[in-house]
């Protein structure tokens, strides 16, 4: 990332634009994190001011607050303004508790790993 | 602009360079500005970088290695292949719903895996020239 000149903002790749905007920034564990871009260097390492995770699973959406966050910049794989007059999400997701989202992730998770060892079981036998 | 009066002056105008101008590309267009920039940037190693300096503007889609790929208007660039693009849209919405509202983003450069650009904004025999250069000089 370049240290742009105040004159040089608008055109450079600098984080400088994002200052104090509502950011979506995901990171290469999947996760997608929200907040105020406090800060960020040339390494896209970014402090986010009321920081939350917000963990979607099919339908169902949570927004779990976190605080206030330093992220490392080799985490960061995408770093998203979100426009405030457009819906985040579509219309039929539906906001659940933390509890609920938890439980929804684990059932998730089950169901991948179930996949997981009943592909490993037809491999075994050898099934087209 | 300058007068020359004197020895000194003439002197003065050889380390201005004001005696001898460089041939100017006033009627240029951009493509020889690419061409300029690239047989530049060879040596620096910044082959791509220039490359894609002079494609900002163009409607490219971003493929990143986490399989996301967004389409949008190329903003600007930098040394690391950092990017950023404007008028975003992913190119599979339903499966990325919280990217519904993200019209502007930046997107390091360490995670794209393809970049994919326009085939008339190509000049391949112009990067096959530089890349010819900087393999040679590298």
């Amino acid at each position: 990332m370049s240290w742009a000149g105040p004159d040089d903002v608008l055109l450079s790749t600098s984080l400088a634009s994002y200052l104090d905007k509502k950011l979506l920034v995901l990171l290469r564990d999947g996760r997608k994190l929200l907040g105020l871009l406090c800060s960020f260097d040339q390494f896209a390492n970014v402090v986010l001011q009321d920081a939350c995770e917000r963990v979607i699973v099919g339908d169902l959406y949570c927004d779990i607050p976190l605080g206030l966050y330093v992220i490392r910049g080799e985490n960061v794989v995408l770093i998203g303004e979100l426009e405030l007059d457009k819906e985040e999400l579509p219309p039929h997701m539906t906001r659940v508790s933390v509890v609920e989202i938890k439980r929804a992730q684990k059932a998730e998770r089950d169901a991948t790993d179930l996949k997981g060892t009943m592909r490993k079981r037809m491999e075994f036998l050898d099934f087209d | 602009m300058f007068e020359i009066r004197c020895l000194r002056d003439l002197y003065t105008s050889f380390f201005l360079g004001f005696f001898h101008p460089k041939p100017r590309l006033r009627t240029a267009g951009r493509l020889l500005e690419h061409t300029r920039n690239l047989c530049l940037s060879v040596r620096r190693k910044m082959l791509f970088f220039s490359y894609f300096k002079d494609l900002v503007g163009r409607e490219v889609t971003v493929e990143l290695k986490n399989d996301l790929a967004i389409r949008g208007t190329l903003h600007s660039v930098d040394q690391y292949l950092n990017i950023k693009l404007e008028n975003t849209r992913v190119v599979d919405q339903d499966k990325y719903p919280h990217m519904l509202s993200v019209r502007n983003c930046f997107i390091r450069g360490s995670v794209v895996r393809y970049v994919q650009l326009p085939p008339e904004g190509v000049d391949v025999e112009l990067l096959h020239d530089a890349t010819r250069r900087e393999a040679r000089g590298g």
